[in-house]
């Protein structure tokens, strides 16, 4: 009974960090409406400045004051993002803010490296908080209690701040209707970057008061954001005891989980989040809402239609060159050509949900990464021949794709794509945990290809027909009466439905298509590379896809394609770097500011702006 | 007061106003008629820079508007009343007087909360309630009461008397009136012939975004075929 009450203080501490976190978050998106990706490198920051800072200052005073300086410093540094970053793209659509947030990421990451270096950095202890007290004879660190203590006053602090007073008012009231706020004489562009810099700073305050638990590494940012996305989802989100209640259920069951189910902990906090959602499609505390926008804000599309005589003959030269390849080019550039119809074909099932789905799915490679699994499993545990192992790598997608759709399809806008997010976290979880069926981080190795496929010739033959015929595929299912019905109910789910469309029922069946394709891309992924990691899975490989589709233009048919071969090209250059991703996220936030139609898209309006004045000459 | 001077605003492609110009005098009570459609609500957005004239200009006491962002516009005296109210439905009628509130201003009445209150005695009984529950009347009396907070020297009511019961409608005209006599200048928009009688001294027609009409009551008395080619229905 000591010990299970001795547990639950323990997690009771560590949700002082996570609540921090997320209600920095939740504060945000309440009044931004922008999911801020970054939010998780924030708090990355706030622990490295927080060590570097607690090493500088002595004693008491430096220790507390030195988490006091890192909140204030993290807090600056959030403003300045805001300013520069997302303020002149806040009339743009949701995914282009959190491609941004993305970049953020990337820039950040670099800019640690390059101060800190890739050394894991212990957190000091806190002055005259080193020792334990004995809590019903059982050990419970002194600064354990200290943080219980405390996070109920920051609790308290930020309802009081958001309920009792001026600032608090004018927040809420810019969470509904901010041109109202203005137009009452409330500069809001102050107030916008207030709260960003306040959340900033709540996730500076937890990155450094977790530090005597913890420490400071560069893979923070990623391993709190998945659980951040949880809290806020449970909680609902923009609800600050929510976002409480929340952290600390999450916190209290990830220790009891390392004492009894040592191999799941990751798995649980999921299993509870989707036993919450099932009960609760939006949190404990959360209410109904039409949350952000979708992806389709902004100017009208083009009507799609099929290519044209000129898009034909551009397409046929195209695989006319690719089909003639292999007699022409070295082994390396084969190579890089099948990564980047491998990649094409995910983005271009990313985009299908995405763009003409209208759902922004940030968890996208939770099917590439499962297909590549399923079928990397199948070969390593029971030598199933490759054919037949390669088509359960679709199959397993798409029923991968159906669970989580059934949890997902249900919500829109940021709750999808925090969701989908979440579940995607689900199966890295699995993929890396789980190590007596996946070899966790040790990967599956030794997964090649049937014989007749064995040569880099063939298996490219093989890659090209089904990448290519993956994406004409999709392309058919889009210019067909479902594609119709899919984008009727992305532009106007109301009318849709009074014209009969089960709008929920097709994109649920979308979904699962996108899941499938996204599959098969991974099957031809991992034969091709004989071997496949939980990378595959990792969030960062769903954000590869969302800025491929993003780059290409999310308002293109053709964007994820083209976003693929270009960045296919880019990484392979870039990776050469040691600085790569800043400047690969310095170039995402360049372009979400300056080209947010994409490269098609850009093309597109550049052409028709040349076509447009050659005909008003001609009048 | 205010010159509105040959302006031109567009949503998307679709030009709203096509050179519209009109002018509102210190201590006046202005209507601005027209049909639905034809342009009275961008007029007024225009002023606030909620939509943004791409042509032409518009001065507040010899202040130039065109480009400020609507949060100068309100601090330069002018108080916007949507035709839409827009109250904030989660926070408390005290809340969405609280997001009104600007300093005292040299020229304009400065007013409390306990003076809206006694203008407008309903709201002072639901002061804790949330703008949801209120209704319509109350909603459209909050929206006023917001914008007032703001002290402003000039109010701009867009069809206050739309969506709201007969009664309340004679309610809202002696409120107008009453808004004038402590020296505020007012524009309205209305649909309501017989209401902006009641309450303006001088009305604008426009159709189309431009200008038809502008005078007093009486020439409009005068000439009914103008009446007839704008207004009715």
């Amino acid at each position: 009974m000591a010990f299970f009450f001795a547990q639950f203080l323990t997690g009771l501490a560590n949700a002082a960090a996570l609540f921090l976190v997320a209600s920095g978050l939740s504060l945000i998106f309440g009044v931004t409406r922008i999911v801020n990706f970054a939010h998780g490198s924030l708090y990355m920051l706030g622990a490295f400045i927080g060590v570097t800072l607690m090493n500088l200052l002595p004693g008491h005073f430096g220790f507390w004051g030195a988490i006091l300086l890192t909140g204030l410093a993290v807090g600056a540094i959030g403003a300045f993002i805001e300013m520069v970053v997302l303020r002149p793209i806040y009339r743009a659509p949701e995914l282009f803010q959190l491609v941004a947030t993305f970049g953020v990421i990337l820039v950040i990451q670099d800019l640690a490296l390059m101060i800190w270096g890739a050394e894991d950095r212990l957190g000091p202890r806190a002055p005259g908080l080193r020792g334990v007290w004995r809590i019903f004879g059982e050990p419970v660190p002194k600064y354990d209690i200290i943080l219980i203590a405390i996070t109920p006053f920051i609790l308290f602090a930020l309802w009081y701040l958001i309920n009792r007073t001026r600032l608090g008012v004018l927040v809420r009231a810019a969470t509904q209707d901010r041109e109202m706020v203005g137009a009452l004489g409330v500069n809001q562009a102050w107030l916008f970057t207030g709260v960003f810099a306040l959340g900033s700073a709540l996730a500076g305050w937890g990155g450094a008061l977790q530090l005597p638990k913890g420490g400071a590494d560069l893979l923070m940012d990623f391993n709190i954001i998945g659980a951040v996305f949880v809290v806020v989802v449970i909680g609902g989100m923009g609800s600050l005891p929510g976002a409480f209640i929340a952290s600390v259920l999450i916190s209290v069951l990830s220790v009891f989980g390392v004492t009894y189910l040592p191999q799941s902990t990751l798995v649980l906090m999921f299993v509870v989040m989707a036993i919450v959602l099932i009960v609760r499609p939006y949190g404990l505390l959360g209410r109904e809402e039409v949350a952000g926008e979708h992806g389709q804000v902004g100017a009208p599309e083009q009507p799609i239609r099929p290519y044209g005589p000129t898009g034909r003959a551009l397409v046929a030269a195209l695989l006319a060159v690719l089909a003639a390849l292999p007699f022409v080019a070295e082994q390396f550039v084969l190579t890089l050509t099948i990564d980047m119809i491998v990649f094409a074909l995910f983005a271009a099932s990313l985009h299908f949900i995405l763009g003409t789905g209208g759902l922004v799915s940030f968890g996208h490679a939770a099917f590439f990464g499962g297909g590549a699994y399923a079928a990397a499993l199948l070969v390593f545990h029971t030598d199933t021949p490759m054919e037949l192992a390669f088509l359960f790598a679709p199959l397993a997608a798409g029923l991968l794709a159906l669970g989580i759709g059934w949890f997902c399809i249900r919500l829109t806008g940021v709750y999808f794509a925090m969701l989908t997010l979440a579940f995607s976290q689900l199966v890295w979880s699995l993929a890396f945990q789980w190590r007596g069926v996946t070899r966790g981080d040790d990967g599956l190795v030794n997964i090649w290809p049937a014989d007749w496929l064995n040569s880099p010739e063939a298996y490219y033959y093989f890659t090209l027909a089904l990448g290519v015929g993956g994406i004409l595929f999709l392309r058919h299912v889009i210019h067909a009466p479902f594609g119709y019905a899919l984008r009727a109910g992305r532009d106007s789910p109301r009318q849709a439905e009074a014209t009969g469309i089960d709008v929920k029922r097709v994109q649920y069946v979308a979904f699962a298509l996108a899941g499938a394709m996204a599959g098969l891309a991974g099957g031809i992924f991992v034969f091709s590379k004989g071997s496949v990691f939980p990378t595959e899975l990792e969030i960062a490989a769903s954000f590869d896809a969302l800025i491929v589709v993003f780059l290409g233009g999310v308002k293109t048919l053709a964007g994820g394609v083209v976003g693929a071969g270009f960045m296919t090209v880019v990484e392979d250059w870039l990776t050469r770097l040691e600085y790569w991703r800043l400047l690969l996220g310095l170039l995402i936030i360049a372009v979400v500011i300056i080209a947010p139609e994409g490269i098609v898209g850009s093309l597109r309006s550049l052409w028709m702006r040349i076509r447009g004045t050659n005909d008003e000459v001609a009048k | 007061m205010l010159n509105v001077n040959d302006i031109h605003s567009y949503y998307g492609k679709a030009h709203i106003l096509g050179g519209l110009s009109f002018e509102v005098k210190r201590g006046e009570v202005l209507a601005l008629l027209g049909r639905n459609g034809a342009g009275k609500s961008t007029a007024m957005k225009s002023v606030m820079q909620l939509v943004r004239p791409r042509e032409g200009s518009v001065s507040f006491q010899g202040q130039e508007l065109v480009g400020k962002p609507a949060f100068r516009v309100a601090k330069t005296g002018i108080g916007y009343v949507p035709e839409d109210r827009r109250i904030f439905s989660d926070l408390t009628v005290l809340e969405n007087l609280e997001v009104g509130r600007q300093p005292p201003r040299d020229g304009a009445p400065a007013w409390t909360v306990e003076q809206l209150f006694d203008i407008f005695p309903n709201l002072a009984e639901r002061r804790t309630n949330r703008g949801k529950q209120l209704s319509g009347g109350e909603q459209q009396m909050l929206t006023i009461g917001r914008t007032l907070m703001g002290n402003p020297l000039l109010l701009l009511l867009d069809e206050p008397s739309e969506g709201i019961a007969p009664v309340i409608v004679e309610e809202m005209a002696e409120t107008i009136l009453k808004l004038k006599s402590e020296g505020l200048t007012v524009m309205i928009s209305e649909q309501n012939l017989h209401f902006a009688r009641a309450v303006a001294d001088r009305a604008i027609i426009i159709e189309g975004g431009e200008k038809k009409f502008d005078g007093s009551f009486a020439e409009l008395e005068a000439h009914p075929e103008i009446r007839d080619a704008y207004l009715s229905v």
